[in-house]
This record gives structure tokens, C-alpha cells and sequence, in this order.
């Protein structure tokens, strides 16, 4: 009998000795919001729960003692919380505190677009930039379709906000670009020089860009090169306009990586299909070669070099606008050279580098010359025809360096700073009737330094402060340029606002001709409001900018101009609404006057219109296997103007002025892309066929006009339309996962 | 006498969880795994990998507990349809395969077959832009899977439903991907778990897509 007393006593003491107690609670965010899928635990044990739609958890354990009891989500700090149980039921509320998360946490969005391929959602991605019809695969091309720019068609460059073509910069890993475009030719708009498919990441900033970068008056747009090649193959293509090869190794440890390009660029044949408005007596021929590598250094380290040559030749010849026999021949031959090399290690846990130097070289030989109907050269020594035969030959060099360190503060604040070097050395050659030989140089050393902060208060709220000091041995004095920026989120939307000011030297033209010049300065306040989901993205922005000491000519060469700038732009883009259709409106309204140069007061000026919207339309049509892209853009007029010099009153007046017509420009793409879904093919082939101002709309950027001023010319495009067709092959990557996963 | 005592030992054993601890875990797994097919269907997939998660982290040297975390937390992250939280639940699957990859002393094909399936999390978030990330991470890791153990059915049928889902103008389709999924069906008709804890899902969902094939 004493065994089974024995045994039942041990069952009891063991029973009660265990006995399962309950572990109940709630949990919510520290906004007090009750949160799903928290899992619960008793550290070190099986025993644990997870919380229900309204936060409430219960379970039961085993355990007994002093434990720890732990509770995890995702994007929350991890919560645990010594507690001692004793059997009875045991009651913990807990509340989770919001991990700092870079993808989640606000991001400063005044006055910047972000296009890029991270985890964060972006407003472009970068397969946007060289899927915009109206583009014709340039990236400005492509930035031109969002709010804040300018159609402006007889120049190069990024006019935003009032600003001019040389008011915006544009960077390639980290330092500025000085010839980014192909060199100008008269009243025609160049494209850039670097294809789309170089670049990974790109911001676009219409204004209150960050303290990294300067020398800008309107905005920034700034380029991050691809890393290595997701592996080796070959390319061909052959196009309206001429023919590409390239080749792209990949180490076969995927450390490293090669690739040469080379582009053959020869106009005839098109133009003699396509009617051109000016004779051109050299039709464009254009080289061009680039080289890389890029080799991995550890984990997060990576060396990118690019090196990039262009030679090219071209010669128009267009009636001369002050006579009826004469004509004008322009021909222009550039030669470029540019080479960028950076470097971006994590050093330790808490330090970044990001390390970059470049050197361009830029040489234009220009001719120009008075001829007759034959095109025989004419000598006349009567104003305004004597100076209008010239040569000249101009060339630019930049090397500049930059470092820039990041320093890890709790959570995701960062603060950084660094500085640049930049030594810019230009010089003109001219000759005419009455100079031989006229040679003009200038040459400066811009140092500066910077710092900028990243404060996270929450996920939610954020400030950027940020402060930029420059140094330019030719204006022999510095400046000080602080930036500001704050961001709220609310919900899925956010707030931010931004201001700055920036500097800028006057270009090179102006330095070369008078010692009389200072910085001109630009201060920026935006608003703006976004909100982003995978679906849409819908963005407004407010911004006033005010420009003081812009440059004059007149009366005197000196930094008594301004001028200002307000506007409203609304974005919108939208992937849901039409079943496989991808949209997006931008428009712009733009109120601005400015007081520079030889104006003779605060007037609009011709590169600003006040209202521009465009409209870009994509859809891949999967049985056919094509892309679709359209785009659509107008604009209202622009203002134009004749200066003339009235020696009497030693004054400029306006002794003409209108508005251009309203700009329309609808452009189709295609692309055809036979081989895919071909399993194993060798080969992928794309066809591309692409046509601007499909309708035909007459366009007309500007007025020209004569000496006296008695006749007024239209600025138009040389040709009413543009049509690109190209076949493009490569070899040894199978596409097709390509196409096929982004239309999935 | 003898047979009373045994049973108050094993009734004592089992309530104050005196079994050896390689017991506790197998039944915990056991139970834990008999739920995988019910959990994706209940939505009740998360609770089962915070299960599974808690024997990982007291157990400390079995990598299945973190395999099956890793499964059922991509798993969670296909069935939300809220994509703006797919990468977050997909970066934490990867945190417990890395876990599982460690423990196991290395990659093998099952912790291959569902780094395949977090690629392809990754990648249907914004397809046109992470295909080439992505996408070739997820084909590379099946074809890993396949090479690792080529009686393993489970990168068959992951590979028969990427097919599947592809339209057939890019070579995929319910006819590609039938003879697929049917050889997936065959292996696993041959197939031998490792263990008694080994994976073995992935039958019913091979059998659903030969049907939806039909």
C-alpha cells in the first residue's frame, strides 16, 4: 500500500510543482494602436503566443521562476522584461517602440525626385528614364518630363524654375560634369553625351538640394553609375543615325568587371531621307568610345572607373538673317575627353567613404563664315558683316576631387561632411578682321568644404541641416551657404519644406572677359506634399526663389542684376487605374522676371513659359510583343524680345517684343521584342522605331533678329519630326527574364 | 504494481516534462509541422513560424526549427497581399535560413529551395524593376537545389509553378508546365525525408497546379 501513496504523492507534488499558469496581455505601438503577429515568449523555452488582430495574446507555460519574457514584430525594437511567475495568472501589457528604419522613415522630398532601383519606392525607376517616348533615350530627355523644367528645344541644359541652362548642374558619381552635353551648335538643342543604361540611381533636384553640392543656382541633377554586370555579353546595333558595338566581361569570381563601347555616329543617310531646314555641308559624323572597370574591394567597397572619348565633326550652313543673298556657315569640330574614378568603402560599423576624382578635357574648334549663293567666302567691312567670318578655338580642362565621410549617429541619423577641389582652366583663341590671335584665359582653384546632418526625431520626422563653404581663387573671396530641410509623415503622405541658398560663379564666357564679377547667389523656400504607393504617386510643390547679384553686361559688367521666381507643380502618376497602363501627368506653373545681362529691366525671360504639362503614356502588349510609349507635352508661349543698343540715352530698349505660339509636341515609340519567351535563345533582339511631334505641330522656341532690327526670324527645329529606327542585338544574356518579369 | 508505477512515471514525465529533451522537440516539431498545410489555409501561417522560431531559439543547435520559421515567414509574405510589406517579411525569412544555414554547417537543397522562394518575394514586389537581381537569384538557387539533391521534388514544383505563372508568349504556360509539375508528383511519390522532421510539403500544391493545368 505505501507504493502507489508514494507514487500518487509524487503525481501531486509534480502536478502542482508544474501547473501550466496562463500569460496574458496586450500589446500596442507606443501611438497606442493594438499590433497583429507580435510573437511572445519566455526566453529560452518553447512556450509562447502571438497577438491577435487586436493585440491581445494569452498562452500557457510551464515555466516558473524568475523569466524573461520577450515580445518581437518586425520594424519594432524587441521588448523583454524580467517578470517572476508563480503560478498565478500573469497580466503584461506591452507597448513596442518603432525601430529607426531608412526604408520606412520619412525622406526629404522638396524640390527632389528620386529614381532608382532600392528597396524604397521611388517615383521613377530608372528603366522610366529610357522608356520615355518623347525622350529619344537621353536622360535629360527624360527628366524634362517632370514638373519643375522647361521645354526648351534651341538649347542644351536643364532650365528649372526660371533659371537658365547653366544654372543646373549635373554630377556623375559625386563630382559635377562640365561638358555633359554635346558641344552647342547654334539654335539647336544638343543631346548628352552618356547613354541612359550607364546609370543606376538618379536624383533629380528642381531646387534645396543638399550641402554636398554647390555652384548651382537652380537645381542638381545627379547620376550614380551602375556597379558590376550581372554577367559578361556582347552587343551590336545599328541604327538611322549609325552603328554600336560594345563588350561587358565579368570576372568569373564576380569581383570584377570589364566593358568597351564604341558608337559610330554618321547622319547622311537619314538626312537625305529627311529633309533638314539648314544645308548641311558636313553632315554630323561623330566617334565615340568608353571604357570601364569596376572591381569590388570587400563586402560593401566598390572602385568604378569610366573613361569616355568623343571626336566629332559638323558644318551647317543657314541664310544670313541681314541679307537676302548672304549666307552663314557655321561648322564646329569638338574633340572630349573625360574620365571619372570613385570610390565607396564602409569603413567599421559606423563609418562610410565615398571617394571621387575626375578630369574632362573638352577642345571646340568653331569656324564661321560670311559666304555668297556659291558658298565662296565674302570679305565685307561693312557693319554688322565684319565680324561675322571668325575662328575659334576654345578649350576647357577640369580635375577636381572629392571625399566625403558618413558617420552613423543612433539609430538611422548620419551626419557628413567632406570637401572638394576643383581646378578649371579655360582658354579662347579668336580670330577675325580685326583681332589676330586673341587669346583670353582663365583659370581657378574652388575649394570647398561641408557638413550636413540627417536628424531623426522619429521615423516620422526628420531634419536635414546642412552648411557649404566655398572658395574661388578668381573671385578671390568665399562664401557661406546653409540649407534646411524638415520632413513629416502622415500617414502614407508626408511634408516637407526646404530652403537654401546657393552660389554660383558666372560662366566662363563672362570670367573671360571681364575681372569685374562676383557670385551670384539664389535663395530657394519650397513646400511640397507626396504621398507614394506602389500604385500611385501624387505630389504637389509650392517654392519661391529670389536671385540676387545676378551678372550684368550693361551698363557695366557687374552683379546688380535679380531677379525671382514662384511657382506651383503638381505630379501624378498612376500604374492601377487602366489595366496594364502606366501614366504620369507633371504640370508646371511658373511666374518669373529677371533683371541680368543686357535687359533693360526685370522682365520675363525667353526661356520661361508659364504653363507646361506633359503627359507620358507605357504598355507592353504581350501577344504582340511590343512596348507602347507615347508622350504628350504643351506648353503656352514664350516671351522673345529685341534688345537695341540706343547710343543717344547709352541704353538698351526693347524695341520688339511677343510671345512664341504655344508649343505641342506628341511623340510615339515602339519596341519590338521578337525573341522573347525563346527559351535558350542565343541571341535577343530589340527593335526600336520612335518619331517626335507625330502631329506635325509647328514649333517655334524663339525670334532672331537682324542687326537693325527691321526683321524677325523664327527659331524652329531643323526638322519638323525625328524618326529613329534601330535594331539592337546582344549576345550571351538571355533577356527575356527581363521583359517576361516586367510584365508579370 | 509494476504497471501502475510505470504509468505515474510516464504520466509524471510527460506533465513535468521530464521526456529527454530530443523528445520534447521532435513532438514540438511534429506538431508544429502537421500544421504547415491548415496554417497557410487559416492564415495562421506567422503564428506557426513564431513557433517554429521560439524552438530555434531554445534549442540553439537544430537547424530545422529555423528552416520551417524561414518557410512558413515567406510563406506569410506571398499570402499578404500588402505589398509594401513583402521585402520587410522576406528580410526576416532570410535572417532565419541564414540561421538555418549555419546551424546545418552549409547550403543544402532545401535551404537553396526557399532562398529561391525569398528572391521571388523580392522580386514580384516591383518585377520590371528587380528582375535582374531578383529573379536571377531566384532561377540560380533552384537550379542550385536541383544539383544539391536531384531526388528533391521541391525545386521541380517551384520550377513547374514559375512556368506556370509565365505567360505562354514568354514560353511558359499550362502546357510547359504540366510535364513539370507531374515529374515534381512522381518525386515525391519516391521521395525519402532525411529525417522524421525533414521537409516533406509541397504534394498538395504540385497536385493543385496539375489540376488547374487540366
Amino acid at each position: 500500500m505505501r507504493q502507489p501513496i508514494f507514487i500518487l504523492l509524487l503525481i501531486l507534488i509534480s502536478m502542482t510543482g508544474i501547473g501550466q499558469q496562463t500569460i496574458s496581455g496586450k500589446i500596442k505601438d507606443n501611438k497606442g494602436r493594438p499590433l497583429a503577429s507580435v510573437s511572445i515568449s519566455i526566453r529560452g523555452s518553447y512556450d509562447g503566443g502571438t497577438s491577435d488582430s487586436t493585440g491581445a495574446f494569452s498562452f500557457k507555460t510551464t515555466e516558473k521562476g524568475v523569466q524573461t519574457v520577450t515580445a518581437s514584430s518586425i520594424g519594432y525594437n524587441p521588448f523583454e522584461q524580467s517578470v517572476t511567475l508563480n503560478g498565478d495568472v500573469f497580466i503584461i501589457n506591452i507597448a513596442l517602440k518603432e525601430e529607426p528604419n531608412e526604408l520606412k522613415a520619412v525622406v526629404v522630398t522638396a524640390g527632389t525626385f528620386e529614381a532608382g532601383d532600392s528597396k524604397r519606392t521611388t517615383v521613377l525607376t530608372s528603366l522610366d528614364v529610357v522608356t520615355t517616348a518623347s525622350a529619344n533615350g537621353d536622360v535629360v530627355g527624360a527628366i524634362k518630363t517632370l514638373p519643375g523644367t522647361q521645354q526648351v528645344g534651341e538649347k542644351e541644359g536643364l532650365f528649372i524654375r526660371g533659371g537658365s541652362g547653366e544654372e543646373a548642374k549635373i554630377f556623375i558619381d559625386g563630382t559635377v560634369v562640365n561638358n555633359f552635353f554635346f558641344s552647342n551648335v547654334p539654335d539647336i538643342g544638343s543631346r548628352g553625351r552618356f547613354s541612359p543604361f550607364l546609370f543606376k540611381g538618379t536624383v533629380f533636384s528642381s531646387g534645396g538640394y543638399s550641402a554636398l553640392y554647390g555652384q548651382a543656382l537652380s537645381g542638381a541633377l545627379i547620376l550614380e553609375t551602375i556597379d558590376l554586370p550581372e554577367q559578361s555579353s556582347a552587343n551590336i546595333g545599328i541604327s538611322t543615325v549609325g552603328l554600336s558595338a560594345g563588350y561587358q566581361q565579368l570576372a568569373k569570381n564576380k569581383k570584377s568587371s570589364w566593358g568597351l563601347n564604341y558608337n559610330y555616329t554618321n547622319i547622311s543617310p537619314y538626312f537625305k531621307l529627311v529633309k533638314q531646314a539648314p544645308d548641311y555641308f558636313k553632315v554630323p559624323v561623330f566617334h565615340s568610345g568608353d571604357g570601364n572597370f569596376r572591381i569590388k574591394t570587400s563586402r560593401t567597397g566598390i572602385i568604378k572607373f569610366y573613361g569616355y572619348f568623343n571626336a566629332s565633326d559638323l558644318g551647317l550652313r543657314r541664310h544670313d538673317i541681314d541679307s537676302a543673298v548672304l549666307k552663314n556657315a557655321f561648322s564646329i569640330n569638338n574633340l572630349n575627353v573625360y574620365g571619372n574614378l570613385s570610390w565607396k568603402e564602409k569603413l567599421g560599423k559606423r563609418w562610410k567613404l565615398n571617394m571621387g576624382a575626375s578630369y574632362s578635357n573638352n577642345i571646340d574648334k568653331i569656324a564661321n563664315e560670311l559666304q555668297d549663293q556659291h558658298n565662296i567666302q565674302q570679305q565685307l567691312f561693312t557693319v554688322p558683316y565684319d565680324t561675322k567670318s571668325f575662328n575659334l578655338r576654345s578649350t576647357m580642362d577640369l580635375a577636381q576631387v572629392k571625399a566625403v565621410f558618413e558617420r552613423r549617429l543612433k539609430g538611422i541619423s548620419a551626419i557628413r561632411f567632406g570637401g572638394e577641389y576643383l581646378h578649371s582652366k579655360d582658354r579662347t583663341i579668336y580670330n577675325n578682321k580685326y583681332v589676330n590671335n586673341g587669346i583670353s584665359d582663365v583659370s581657378d582653384n574652388l575649394a570647398a568644404g561641408f557638413a550636413e546632418a540627417d536628424i531623426y526625431v522619429t521615423n516620422d520626422l526628420a531634419a536635414k541641416a546642412g552648411i557649404r563653404a566655398e572658395h574661388s581663387s578668381i573671385l578671390g573671396k568665399a562664401n557661406l551657404a546653409p540649407r534646411f530641410s524638415l520632413a513629416y509623415k502622415i500617414g502614407q503622405g508626408q511634408f516637407s519644406a526646404a530652403y537654401g541658398i546657393f552660389y554660383q560663379k558666372p560662366e566662363r564666357n563672362y570670367l573671360l572677359f571681364s575681372n569685374n564679377f562676383q557670385y551670384q547667389q539664389a535663395s530657394h523656400y519650397i513646400l511640397n506634399y507626396q504621398k507614394v504607393s506602389r500604385e500611385y504617386t501624387i505630389r504637389a510643390e509650392v517654392f519661391y526663389k529670389k536671385y540676387n547679384d545676378l551678372i550684368k553686361t550693361f551698363p557695366d559688367t557687374s552683379n546688380a542684376g535679380s531677379g525671382e521666381a514662384k511657382g506651383l507643380e503638381i505630379f501624378w502618376r498612376d500604374k492601377k487605374t487602366f489595366k496594364g497602363v502606366d501614366y504620369w501627368v507633371s504640370y508646371s506653373y511658373l511666374d518669373t522676371k529677371r533683371d541680368y545681362l543686357n535687359y533693360p529691366r526685370a522682365l520675363q525671360p525667353n526661356f520661361a513659359a508659364n504653363h507646361t504639362a506633359s503627359l507620358v503614356i507605357k504598355k507592353f502588349i504581350t501577344s504582340w510583343k511590343m512596348q507602347f510609349n507615347g508622350s504628350y507635352t504643351f506648353t503656352t508661349g514664350r516671351p522673345y524680345y529685341n534688345f537695341m543698343y540706343n547710343s543717344a540715352g547709352n541704353k538698351y530698349s526693347i524695341t520688339d517684343q511677343g510671345k512664341t505660339i504655344n508649343y505641342n509636341n506628341l511623340s510615339l515609340s515602339v519596341n519590338y521584342l521578337p525573341d522573347i519567351g525563346k527559351t535558350n535563345a542565343k541571341k535577343f533582339v530589340v527593335w526600336v522605331l520612335s518619331v517626335t511631334n507625330v502631329l506635325g505641330n509647328n514649333t517655334v522656341y524663339n525670334y532672331n533678329y537682324s542687326y537693325n532690327g527691321q526683321r524677325k526670324e523664327a527659331v524652329t527645329p531643323p526638322a519638323r519630326r525625328f524618326i529613329f529606327i534601330g535594331c539592337f542585338i546582344s549576345f550571351g544574356v538571355d533577356r527575356s527574364d527581363e521583359v517576361i518579369n516586367s510584365n508579370l | 504494481m509494476k504497471r501502475i508505477f510505470f504509468t505515474a512515471v510516464t504520466i509524471m514525465m510527460a506533465v513535468t516534462g521530464a521526456f529527454s529533451q530530443s523528445d520534447k522537440y521532435e513532438g514540438a516539431m511534429k506538431t508544429n509541422i502537421a500544421q504547415l498545410d491548415s496554417g497557410v489555409a487559416k492564415g495562421t501561417i506567422s503564428e506557426l513560424a513564431n513557433n517554429f522560431e521560439r524552438i530555434g531559439n531554445a534549442e540553439k543547435t537544430q537547424w530545422l526549427p529555423y528552416y520551417y520559421a524561414a518557410y512558413c515567414t515567406v510563406m506569410a509574405s506571398y499570402l499578404n497581399p500588402d505589398k509594401s510589406k513583402t521585402d520587410e517579411t522576406a528580410d526576416k525569412a532570410e535572417a532565419f535560413i541564414t540561421k538555418a544555414e549555419q546551424l546545418a554547417g552549409g547550403e543544402n537543397s532545401e535551404i537553396c529551395v526557399i532562398k529561391s522562394m525569398i528572391a521571388s518575394a523580392h522580386m514580384m514586389v516591383d518585377p520590371q524593376n528587380r528582375w535582374q537581381q531578383y529573379g536571377a537569384a531566384s532561377s540560380g538557387n533552384i537550379e542550385k537545389a536541383k544539383k544539391m539533391d536531384p531526388t528533391n521534388p521541391r525545386p521541380i514544383y517551384l520550377d513547374g509553378q514559375s512556368k506556370f505563372y509565365t505567360p505562354e508568349q514568354f514560353g511558359g504556360g499550362k502546357v510547359v508546365a504540366k510535364p513539370v509539375l507531374e515529374k515534381a508528383l512522381a518525386m515525391f511519390a519516391t521521395f525519402k525525408p532525411a529525417s522524421s522532421l525533414a521537409p516533406v510539403w509541397g504534394k498538395a500544391s504540385t497536385q493543385y497546379f496539375i489540376n488547374e493545368c487540366n
